[in-house]
C-alpha cells in the first residue's frame, strides 16, 4: 500500500440537527484513490459525516455544519462554492438503490448528464463504459431500453454506481451501499468498490466490520459523533491503539 | 384444539361485516343506475343528431343543445387551461419549496377550507371580481375564471398529494448527481407525480362541468341563438340549459331536459375516459 496524497481534508467539523449536535470536531485526512471505510455503532454519526462531505447534510431542515472540509486544498464550505456544482465532483451512492422509475437503464446511467443539461453525441459509449465500470454491462447490454427498476436489487445498486461514475466525480461517497441487497449481490458490489478504489477516492459507510476489512485501505471508527481512531485497515483491525476500538471490533458492544 | 367450530362466533361476525360492506357498494350503485336509466328512457325519444345540432326554440320538438354544448366545452377548456398550470405550480411550491415553513402550513389549511366553500359563493366572487371589477362582463372568460377558482383548491390538494408520494430518495439521488432543485423537480419529481396529478385534475374538471349555481350568478343565459365566438362572448352551458327546460310550463320540455342530461353525462364520461387513458399511458411508463 503506497502512501498517497490527501484528497479530502476535514478539520474541526461539527454537525447538528437543530439543537442536537451529531458530530464533534472531526479531524481527518482522506487519502486520494483509496477506499476509506467509516465504521461505528448505529447513530454514531457516520452517515451524517458522509453527507457533510458533499454538502447533502445541509438539505435537511435545521441542519448546520461548522468547520472546514477541503477538496484538493479548497474549502467546500467557502461562500464562493456552489453546492450543486460541488456534488458533480463528489458523487454519492445511497443505502437503498434508487434508480429513476420512469427512466430506462441507459437513461439512468446518463441521468447525471440528462439532469444537468445535456447528453453528448457519444452517449452510447458513455453508457457502455459506465456499465462496464460498474460490472453490469454483460447483464444488461441487451435490455438497455428496459426500465431501471426492472433489475434485481443488487443490479439496481450497481446501476446507481454506474450512474454516479458517469459524471466523472473525483470522490465517491457510499452510504451503506450493501445493506439493502442480498449476500451474492453484496459480494459483487464489494468487488466493484475495491476495483473502483484504483481510480476514485471512495468513502464508504458500513455497519459491517468484515466488509470494512475486506474492501478498505483505511478505516475510521466513530463513536458518539467523535472520531475515535483512524488508521490503516489492517492495523486498526489487528492492533487497534484505543480500547474502545478494540471493544467494538471484538464485539463487546455495538 | 384448533377445531373450526371453536371460532364460529368470529366467523359469523366476519360474514356479517362482509355483507354490510358489499351492501355499501351495491346500494348507491343501484340508486345511481336507476336514475340514469330513468333519465335515458325519458330522453330517448328526443335524442337525435338534430337535438345536438339545433339551437333553443319555443317549440320543444325543435329545441336543441348546440350552443349550450359548445359553451360547456369552451368554458371547461378555459377552466382547465387556467386552473391546471396554476394549481400544479402552487402544489410544487407548497411541497418542494415552502415545505415545513409556517406560511406554507397556513396556506395549506386555508386551501383545504376553500375546497369546502359552496360553489355559489365562488359565483358571487366571480360576479364581483371578474364580471364587474375586471370588466369581463357576462362572458365565457368570466365563467372560465370563476370555475377555475372553484376547482383550484382541489387541483392543488390532489397535485400536492401526488408530489408527496414521490420518494425522497429519488430527490436525494438527483441532488447527489449535481442536479439543481429545478432540474430535479422538472425531470424526476413531476414525471413521477403526473398520473396522480392527472387523476385529481380529472375529478375536478368533472365537477366543474356539472356546476350550475356559480354560472347562474356569473350570468350564463339559457336562450342562445348563436354560438359563443370569443372570450368576451355571452354563453350558455348544459346544466343551465337543462335547468331552464325543467322550469318551463310545457311538460314536453321535461323530455328535452332528460335528453340534455344524457348529453351532459356523455360529455363528462368522454372527458373522463380520455383523461384516464392519458393517465394510464403515463402510468405504464412507471414500473
Amino acid at each position: 500500500m503506497s502512501t498517497t496524497s490527501t484528497k479530502l481534508s476535514v478539520s474541526d467539523l461539527d454537525a447538528s440537527y437543530g439543537d442536537h449536535q451529531v458530530l464533534h470536531s472531526i479531524d481527518m485526512d482522506i487519502p486520494a484513490k483509496e477506499v476509506t471505510a467509516l465504521i461505528g455503532p448505529s447513530g454514531c454519526g457516520k452517515s451524517t459525516y458522509l453527507r457533510c462531505l458533499n454538502r447533502m447534510h445541509e438539505l435537511t431542515t435545521a441542519a448546520t455544519v461548522n468547520g472546514t472540509v477541503q477538496l484538493d486544498g479548497a474549502d467546500i464550505y467557502h461562500d464562493d462554492i456552489d453546492p450543486v456544482l460541488l456534488r458533480r465532483h463528489i458523487g454519492m451512492v445511497f443505502q437503498k438503490p434508487a434508480p429513476f422509475p420512469t427512466w430506462s437503464i441507459a437513461d439512468n446511467v446518463l441521468a447525471g448528464l440528462k439532469l444537468t443539461g445535456g447528453v453528448p453525441d457519444n452517449a452510447d459509449e458513455i453508457v457502455e463504459k459506465a456499465l462496464k465500470g460498474a460490472a453490469l454491462w454483460e447483464e444488461v447490454k441487451d435490455k438497455l431500453d428496459k426500465p431501471g427498476t426492472s433489475l434485481s436489487g443488487g443490479q439496481q445498486q450497481r446501476l446507481c454506481i454506474a450512474r454516479a461514475i458517469t459524471v466523472e466525480p473525483d470522490v465517491l461517497l457510499m452510504d451503506e451501499p450493501c445493506s439493502a441487497i442480498d449476500p451474492v449481490a453484496t459480494a459483487r458490489v464489494e468487488n466493484l468498490i475495491h476495483e473502483l478504489g484504483e481510480n476514485y477516492t471512495i468513502v464508504v459507510v458500513t455497519h459491517n466490520m468484515q466488509q470494512a476489512a475486506r474492501i478498505s485501505d483505511k478505516t475510521a471508527f466513530l463513536m458518539m459523533g467523535e472520531l475515535v481512531e483512524f488508521d490503516e485497515t489492517s492495523k486498526l483491525f489487528s492492533n487497534p491503539s484505543k480500547q474502545e476500538t478494540e471493544d467494538y471490533i471484538t464485539g463487546k458492544f455495538g | 384444539m384448533m377445531n373450526k367450530d371453536q371460532r364460529i362466533g368470529g366467523r359469523i361476525a366476519e360474514w356479517g361485516f362482509r355483507i354490510v360492506c358489499l351492501a355499501a357498494v351495491i346500494i348507491p350503485l343501484l340508486v345511481l343506475a336507476t336514475l340514469i336509466v330513468d333519465v335515458a328512457i325519458d330522453g330517448a325519444q328526443r335524442l337525435s343528431w338534430e337535438f345536438i345540432s339545433s339551437y333553443p326554440s319555443r317549440i320543444p320538438e325543435q329545441a336543441g343543445v348546440l350552443p349550450a354544448l359548445v359553451g360547456s366545452l369552451f368554458v371547461i377548456a378555459l377552466t382547465g387551461l387556467l386552473a391546471i398550470p396554476i394549481g400544479v405550480a402552487a402544489a410544487v411550491y407548497l411541497n418542494e419549496y415552502g415545505k415545513n415553513s409556517w406560511v406554507a402550513n397556513i396556506i395549506e389549511i386555508n386551501i383545504a377550507n376553500l375546497a369546502g366553500v359552496p360553489s355559489v359563493v365562488y359565483g358571487l366572487l366571480g360576479l364581483g371580481l371578474f364580471v364587474r371589477f375586471a370588466g369581463m362582463g357576462r362572458s365565457v372568460l368570466a365563467a372560465g375564471c370563476t370555475l377555475a377558482l372553484l376547482i383550484l383548491p382541489i387541483v392543488i390538494m390532489a397535485s400536492r398529494e401526488a408530489l408527496r408520494s414521490v420518494p425522497g430518495s429519488l430527490r436525494e439521488a438527483s441532488y447527489g448527481l449535481g442536479a439543481t432543485k429545478w432540474e430535479t423537480i422538472r425531470q424526476v419529481v413531476l414525471p413521477m407525480a403526473l398520473p396522480g396529478i392527472l387523476t385529481g385534475t380529472i375529478l375536478s374538471i368533472s365537477r366543474a362541468i356539472g356546476e350550475t349555481a356559480p354560472l347562474i350568478v356569473v350570468g350564463a343565459v339559457a336562450y342562445m341563438t348563436f354560438l359563443p365566438d370569443g372570450l368576451d362572448s355571452s354563453f350558455s352551458v348544459l346544466p343551465i340549459q337543462i335547468y331552464d327546460w325543467t322550469t318551463r310550463p310545457q311538460p314536453e320540455f321535461l323530455i328535452n331536459a332528460a335528453a340534455g342530461i344524457v348529453v351532459l353525462l356523455s360529455v363528462m364520461l368522454l372527458l373522463n375516459a380520455a383523461a384516464i387513458l392519458l393517465r394510464n399511458k403515463y402510468q405504464k411508463r412507471m414500473y
